[in-house]
């Protein structure tokens, strides 16, 4: 090695040392950047005499909420406020994703059929939503009701039971009765014994070959245990009526028109997307694996089950986790209209605290909590659902 | 044998069964194919029977269009009235009345160039131009103070053109911002990509409005005192910021899809980095996301109606302070109804152009 010619590159020439100078470079541009900013936030509030830190957290909000899943007055902190905010919007992101998924299933399934007139209709409903935007769909639903629905002296009913006015969509529940706790714990015992059935099944239906008809059985015990209990405790059936006192309403169950109004849009909007989801999901498991599974004599559940499913979901699932983020993101646009959730909750505090920065940096930590939380599931996911191929 | 061969015989002025061509055979194939269908299409039928004419009265039939709100307490369908008398403000918001033909003309010019540029055998050099051009003759025209027109401070634009201004120049920057983050995401210096990939997740992670929050109340206090800042601009950067990250990950898709084989030949020919992207890889990554790159362009478009809740003026904050006008409370539905309309027609001739663009594009893969 006589040679060293290396030795004679200028290192500005050096493919290695020139990364690092320019990583330095970036480096220094970026903490620049940031010394200057910071520098300026730390000047800019001292002049301002605005308090930092987290310490506003225990003091007393002295703000009242109008929806709130645990006890909150406005005697309670802002700490508690902004837990009744992250309540109320995983509630409603909650709620808005079983929905969405059950409509934006149907409507990518309608889109599909063979039946011209509702394959049209999905494929209106789905352009419409999706280009039209989330917040202006906020706004008029919340306006629908503000406007069209009648104050609660002249409510609508249309049936019994279910009572439509400005104030809200208030409907009959079950009235509490013991059955319920028995029931809820039969149901989750029940989905807990199909799932050790559905892996028994599988395993023995692959060592054997024998089928074990588990949607059956699991259905049945699923939906069959609770009715037993329900049975068993005299079949309560007293309802609940919601009738008006005053300028509300009482008894039943009220869902106010912020929150019906915020979950209408963010429903409508998201289940529009993931229709196309499902749609392309589906349209991807080529003709010939439906033909292939039929040919080799599977019935038309196990063709569903065993072959057009997995790899539709496969193709679903990543797409579909990024569109309930979107909707549990979406969900800050609560603030518009007025629906306590996380962001409308920290903007209240920032405006009466003027603590913006810890304010905004909540905000964003708690997106930021679902969202790595989500791409967390994702990536075990994907590594679970991988092809592995031979 | 072809098919008119006059010596068969047989087949000569059969017709098909009559339940298998026109209008009766497509019916039969798309609407009535099996029991299931049948009731569907029966049920539907019904559905938009219930639906469609009583919507169709509220709208047209019993509409009125041209009246005073009080007039139109009265009316037993639709009040369009909201939007026509107060379209100008609706539209263009507290531009100058008098000089409300300049944002018109701006937005037409707009318009004109969009039209231009879909055709694909305008894209070559002299486009940048053009586009360059026109959107110095629009920030004139919206901007004024040359030429003898009156100038209009900026915080005096609302209505549809700040809502495409937005749009339009979020887009602009945004895209050079998110393919070199893109290309930072990519890269092989360890600090550069560890910069980008945060940068990325941590936009993606949060939603919007807690940027345009930022730019409203945070950014103030992050510039030395006495310097301030334009609310639109604010804003504008929150918007480039955010986009900018979903364009990054959609050109980071691109450029994961292309084979090796692109890079290493680049890299044989003794092309730099810089040339090896330019000249190579960029054209190509580019084009094939296409596609996902207009569909952020839409959801960008839609998101610039998120500054309303920042107090800026923008398409639906206009609509907003008409329906909080006493003459005009209550007519809310047709008013978003409307602006519905031109936020649907934005989004719908995008994803239809997106569509066709895949379509060509496809076409040219294959040959």
């Amino acid at each position: 090695m006589r040679e060293k010619q290396p030795e004679k590159v200028p290192f500005w020439l050096d493919p290695k040392k020139r990364a690092i100078l320019f990583q330095i470079a970036v480096l220094g541009i970026v903490g620049l950047i940031g010394y200057y900013l910071v520098s300026n936030t730390i000047f800019n509030l001292k002049r301002q005499s605005i308090a930092t830190g987290f310490s506003f957290l225990h003091k007393e909000s002295s703000f009242e909420i109008g929806e709130s899943l645990i006890s909150y007055s406005a005697a309670s902190s802002y700490g508690k406020a902004l837990i009744v905010g992250a309540l109320n919007t995983l509630e409603v992101s909650f709620i808005g994703i079983v929905l969405t998924l059950i409509l934006g299933t149907f409507v990518g399934i309608a889109r599909l059929s063979t039946n011209w007139l509702v394959s049209k209709l999905a494929g209106i409903f789905i352009e419409f939503m999706q280009d039209i935007p989330v917040l202006l769909q906020l706004f008029f639903w919340y306006a629908i009701f503000y406007d069209s629905l009648p104050s609660p002296r002249q409510a609508l009913a249309p049936i019994s039971g279910l009572i439509l006015s400005n104030r809200g969509i208030a409907f009959a529940v079950p009235a509490p009765s013991p059955a319920h706790k028995y029931m809820v714990f039969f149901f989750l015992a029940a989905c807990i014994v199909t799932y050790f059935i559905r892996r028994w099944a599988k395993r023995r239906q692959e060592k054997t070959g024998q089928y074990f008809p588990t949607f059956r059985v699991g259905l049945a015990l699923i939906v069959g245990l609770p009715l037993v209990v329900w049975l068993l405790f005299g079949a309560p059936t007293k309802m609940n009526i919601p009738k008006l006192v005053g300028f509300n309403f009482k008894g039943g169950l009220t869902l106010s028109p912020e929150f019906v109004a915020l979950l209408l849009g963010l429903v409508l909007y998201t289940s529009a997307f993931v229709a196309e989801v499902v749609r392309a999901g589906i349209q991807s498991v080529s003709k010939g694996q439906r033909e292939a599974a039929m040919a080799i004599g599977l019935r038309p559940s196990q063709v569903l089950n065993l072959v057009i499913l997995p790899q539709a979901l496969r193709v679903i699932i990543p797409p579909l986790t990024s569109q309930m983020l979107n909707l549990t993101k979406n969900s800050s646009l609560a603030v518009a209209i007025g629906f306590p959730d996380f962001v409308s909750v920290a903007n209240t505090t920032i405006n009466q605290t003027g603590q913006s920065i810890e304010g905004v940096a909540l905000i964003m930590a708690l997106y930021l909590i679902f969202s790595l939380s989500t791409s967390a599931f994702m990536n075990w996911y994907n590594k679970k659902a991988a092809l592995v191929e031979r | 044998m072809s098919l008119n061969d006059p010596g068969d015989t047989r087949t000569q002025g059969v017709k098909p069964p009559v339940t298998h061509v026109g209008i009766l055979g497509w019916m039969k194939a798309n609407l009535f194919n099996g029991a299931l269908n049948s009731v569907l299409t029966i049920a539907t039928l019904y559905l938009l029977w219930k639906v469609v004419p009583p919507l169709i009265r509220w709208a047209f039939i019993d509409s009125v269009w041209h009246t005073t709100g009080k007039a139109c307490r009265h009316a037993a369908g639709a009040c369009w009235s909201v939007v026509w008398e107060n379209i100008r403000f609706i539209l263009f918001g507290f531009y100058p009345y008098d000089s409300q033909w300049r944002p018109l003309v701006a937005m037409l010019l707009l318009f004109g160039l969009l039209f231009y540029s879909q055709n694909r055998k305008h894209w070559k050099k002299h486009l940048i131009y053009v586009w360059i051009g026109g959107l110095f003759v629009m920030g004139l025209l919206m901007k004024g103070g040359l030429f003898g027109l009156s100038s209009v401070e900026s915080t005096k634009w609302s209505g549809l053109p700040l809502t495409l201004l937005l749009s339009i120049f979020g887009l602009t920057a945004a895209y050079p911002l998110g393919v070199v983050l893109a290309l930072g995401r990519r890269s092989k210096m360890v600090l550069v990509k560890w910069l980008s990939v945060t940068y990325i997740e941590m936009i993606r992670g949060v939603p919007l409005i807690s940027l345009l929050f930022m730019s409203a109340i945070i950014f103030p206090l992050f510039l030395p005192e006495g310097i301030t800042i334009n609310k639109i601009l604010r804003a504008q950067v929150a918007i480039i910021l955010f986009t900018a990250a979903y364009i990054a990950e959609v050109v980071r898709g691109g450029l994961q899809a292309m084979p090796r084989g692109q890079y290493e030949a680049a890299e044989s020919m003794g092309l730099n980095y810089y040339l090896t992207m330019r000249l190579v890889i960029l054209p190509q990554a580019l084009k094939i996301v296409i596609p996902p790159t207009v569909s952020i362009l839409i959801s960008a478009f839609k998101d610039t109606s998120l500054v309303v809740i920042i107090a800026l003026w923008d398409l639906l904050k206009t609509t907003q302070s008409v329906l909080a006008n006493p003459e005009w409370m209550g007519f809310s539905a047709e008013a978003y109804i409307f602006i519905a309309l031109l936020y649907f027609g934005g989004c719908f001739s995008m994803s239809s152009y997106s569509r066709k663009l895949e379509r060509e594009l496809s076409a040219g893969e294959q040959q």
